[in-house]
């Protein structure tokens, strides 16, 4: 089967999304559509699966022309979706799910789940998914829920499937399984469109790169020969600096200190054991890990947000331990969360007013009783310039931006402050290349400022390519103290996966 | 301005639809013209009814001034839930805080004496405090314990109701000579002025000065929202209120102070009905209001605006369903539907929107509150 897309042009009010995009993919292959954030993507593969009506152009099927008024024409013209937030039941069954919207039926209308175990087995024999039916969704892994998703579509006889950020919320070994199941999905002669705006990954698994700017098709990448800057050049419109420019760090006196600091979570468990460091005036320390060791405790209890239940913290030599997040705040503590949708900012309210959200109550922008919105709206426009927020007005809603916008007004708002620490938890998670390196330019600024910097990432080129200083998290204990200079990823790797390289360099005394 | 109009033209959009759902439900109810077929018999009796619940509400000073009664509580006890909407929190709970508003009035209002201008506020605000302190019960015990504040709320709107019947047979409150749970008088001094008081010999214009009390506190919330720290406080931990504690919010004592605001405003609805509309109290001196305060806050999406148009509304059809139940067979129960209706429109939208995941200004401002998880 080959399926083409001919002069897409998709228009909302105010923006061209998709601008006669031209596209085609043949099974047996793997596509990769590259593109920031924004870049009119999502559009694209809604329009090719139904939701959205073109504008102009035209999807043909083997050549001939189609009209797909809603998904359920895309699924039966052999078009599969598996989107970046799945659509499972948490408490159903991996076969009860996948076999949702399509039950199969004894007679009476009663469900056949026999038969549905039955499909899911065979389904995962067949592509190596090693899938237990009768396992619920909720207690598994979000990486099987993915290969849930995916057997969902190849159930429906799906010859395309499109993946939607598919890697965003896999860990690292997770992504490689998920290669190896699209290896065999191209093998069986399936065709897969890989969304994505990580290159690393499209330059890994595609047989052909499609780059999209602005709702455009700006070019074509062969992966075999394309190198990553080229491709993120295309993407962004200009080059762009992929690892981090930044000179030999200078660290002074102590800014935050560490000791001893364990963790008990409300159900009795141990989720940080007996952690010590320090972070110094002027550097980066990253703390590497898997997702799940306890690193998003250790920064809610640095930051105010958990109970310590042993150990002390110290900031400037103030004891900061009991002290509440408002109070770290004032004492220059600054603070990137992990969640930026959750935690960072309230996007039901403007810019202006997320530009404030941690200091609101500084006499600059009140009265103890009355906001001074003037104030607050002058900072506004001013931090939308310096920190390059791509807004045309501070007054519209923070979730009108896109994902790489708000983090910067997140950023925005922590660094402009008097701060002597910046506490960033997955920084640039999810975020557009442009937004990234702008990103990290000015986490490297405030360093030389002389601020001292803790960085936990999950990504580990991020926090190699930051970092002065990398700290190792592994169950709940901090098992090494690296220098990146010294240091391979294949090493690291192994600290994160517990166990210690032979003939360990790099390891700070 | 622009707030008011876009308010306005859903809240006309709902009424108008439920307007006409009530109308087929007049014809098809109208047994005798569906006996006889005479149609035309069954849609006089609709625009009838319609002109009358108009005139009742709006036609002539009369109409106008019932109106303004059936706002006043309605606008107060309507602030009440959308402050709390607006701290993320479901205050069902008006009904209590507004017995116990009026009560704490009804004691200051017949046992004080003094000079009317000091004697009204004070009532006034001693039905604030009255009601702020037992609606901060439900925020205290959702801050120190995490119990639900709709089930606290629900739970308390029960005790006072009873606590109101049996102090009502206290020496302190009951009017002497009665056997009944009814109030003594509150003093005339402290009775809160009749707007056409000025007019001699038209006793049946019966709305007071509590209507300004309402507008008072509708700007008061305005002012809150837009204007002072609190507000904004609320308001993030409304929204978000993960972001707001990472913020370094404190969103426990914001619980407790909307539920406080929540119960100052009920409060007052209790206190204006108590020394305005009935100068007594009785058991039914709440009646449905607190209920209806939640359809208000929610047709007006909590805006302060948005909730004063709808107190409006639902205060016109209430006057104007007694002046339709007298002049056709119809009866006022249908205000009860038609208001459910106006609800039902304008929650139907959202809906609408949600389920297809459109983003509009509306699914963004129609945040009411977080379910039960939350």
């Amino acid at each position: 089967m080959k399926l083409e897309l001919r002069g897409i042009t998709k228009k909302f009010p105010g923006v061209i999304a998709n601008d006669s995009v031209n596209l085609s993919i043949s099974t047996g292959e793997v596509l990769a559509l590259v593109g920031e954030n924004g870049a009119g993507k999502s559009t694209l593969m809604n329009v090719l699966y139904g939701l959205y009506k073109a504008d102009e152009g035209e999807i043909l099927v083997d050549g001939t022309a189609v009209n797909f008024h809603s998904p359920a024409d895309a699924i039966k013209a052999g078009i599969g979706m598996v989107h970046q937030h799945f659509m499972l039941v948490p408490v159903f069954s991996v076969a009860e799910n996948v076999v949702l919207g399509s039950e199969p039926t004894k007679r009476f209308g009663a469900l056949d789940i026999e038969r549905a175990r039955k499909q899911v087995r065979e389904v995962s024999d067949r592509y190596n998914l090693n899938l237990d039916p009768d396992a619920i969704v909720e207690d598994l892994p979000v990486g099987v829920r993915q290969r849930v998703e995916i057997v969902k579509v190849l159930l429906r006889d799906a010859k395309i499937v499109v993946f939607d950020e598919p890697t965003a919320v896999l860990t690292p070994s997770e992504i490689v399984e998920f290669f190896s199941i699209v290896r065999t999905l191209t093998d069986a002669g399936k065709g897969v469109v890989f969304i994505t705006h990580k290159l690393k990954e499209a330059l890994t698994i595609a047989d052909r790169i499609n780059v999209l700017r602005r709702g455009k098709v700006v070019g074509d990448a062969d992966p075999k020969t394309a190198s990553e800057s080229h491709i993120a050049e295309m993407m962004v419109g200009r080059p762009v600096q992929l690892t981090v420019n930044k000179a030999t760090a200078s660290p002074k006196q102590v800014v935050l200190d560490v000791k001893d600091l364990s963790i008990i979570d409300p159900d009795g468990r141990l989720i940080v054991e007996n952690v010590s460091f320090n972070v110094r005036a002027g550097e980066i320390v990253g703390v590497a890990g898997v997702q799940g060791n306890g690193q998003t405790e250790l920064v809610e209890a640095i930051s105010g947000l958990r109970r310590t239940s042993q150990g002390s913290l110290t900031l400037d030599g103030k004891d900061i331990t009991e002290a509440s997040p408002r109070q770290r705040h004032t004492l220059g503590m600054g603070h990137v969360p992990e969640d930026r949708q959750r935690q960072g900012l309230v996007t039901g309210m403007t810019i202006t007013e997320n530009l404030v959200l941690t200091r609101y109550h500084d006499s600059e922008f009140c009265n103890g009783f009355k906001m001074k919105w003037s104030k607050a709206k002058e900072k506004a426009k001013e931090l939308v310039q310096s920190y390059d927020i791509r807004t045309s007005d501070p007054d519209q809603m923070a979730s009108t931006l896109s994902g790489g916008n708000q983090q910067k007004v997140i950023v925005a708002r922590e660094l402009s402050r008097d701060i002597r620490l910046v506490l960033a938890a997955q920084p640039t998670r999810g975020i557009d290349v442009g937004s990234i390196e702008y990103i990290h330019e000015q986490i490297v600024k405030e360093r030389d400022s002389g601020t001292a910097i803790l960085i936990v990432s999950t990504e580990l080129d991020e926090v190699m390519a930051l970092s002065d200083r990398i700290l190792v998290m592994y169950r709940g204990k901090v098992v090494a103290d690296l220098d990146p200079k010294k240091v391979s990823h294949m090493d690291v790797g192994l600290y994160m996966a517990g166990s210690r390289p032979e003939n360990a360099v790099g390891v700070n005394s | 301005m622009k707030e008011l109009i876009k308010s306005l033209r859903y809240t006309f959009l709902a009424l108008l639809a439920s307007l006409l759902v009530g109308a087929i439900i007049i014809v098809v109810t109208d047994i005798d013209a569906l006996k006889s077929g005479d149609f035309g018999k069954a849609f006089s009796t609709v625009f009838t009814a319609y002109k009358s619940l108009f005139q009742g509400s709006f036609w002539g000073l009369r109409s106008i001034s019932n109106t303004i009664t059936g706002t006043t509580p309605l606008l107060l006890s309507g602030l009440a839930v959308s402050v709390a909407f607006k701290a993320g929190l479901f205050n069902i709970g008006a009904t209590g805080q507004m017995l116990a508003g009026g009560m704490t009035a009804l004691w200051v209002g017949f046992t004080m004496t003094g000079p009317g201008w000091l004697q009204v506020p004070l009532a006034v605000i001693a039905g604030a405090i009255g009601g702020a302190l037992y609606g901060g019960i439900a925020g205290v015990l959702k801050a120190r314990t995490g119990a639900h504040e709709v089930i606290t709320t629900i739970m308390l709107n029960s005790i006072a109701s009873f606590l109101v019947l049996w102090l009502l047979k206290t020496t302190t409150f009951q009017r002497e000579g009665r056997p009944d749970p009814i109030s003594k008088l509150v003093v005339d001094e402290a009775r809160l002025p009749r707007l056409f008081g000025f007019l001699d010999g038209r006793s049946d214009l019966v709305a007071h000065a509590g209507f300004f009390v309402a507008l008072l506190a509708t700007f008061a919330y305005w002012y809150l929202l837009k204007r002072t720290t609190l507000g904004f406080e609320l308001r993030a931990t409304g929204l978000n209120s993960d972001a707001a504690k990472y913020a370094g919010m404190k969103s426990k004592s914001l619980t407790v102070v909307a539920m406080l605001l929540a119960g100052g405003f009920a409060g007052m609805a209790g206190a204006t009905e108590v020394l305005g509309t009935y100068g007594y109290a009785s058991t039914s001196l709440a009646g449905n209001i607190g209920f209806d305060a939640i359809a208000v806050a929610l047709l007006g999406q909590s805006s302060p605006i948005g909730t004063l148009v709808a107190a409006v509304l639902f205060g016109a059809l209430q006057a104007g369903g007694r002046s339709m139940q007298a002049n056709t067979d119809v009866p006022v129960d249908l205000i009860i539907v038609l208001r459910a209706l106006i609800v039902m429109f304008v929650a139907a939208p959202l809906l609408v929107k949600a389920m297809f995941r459109v983003k509009s200004q509306v699914t963004s401002q129609g945040q009411t509150f977080r379910g039960w998880g939350g």
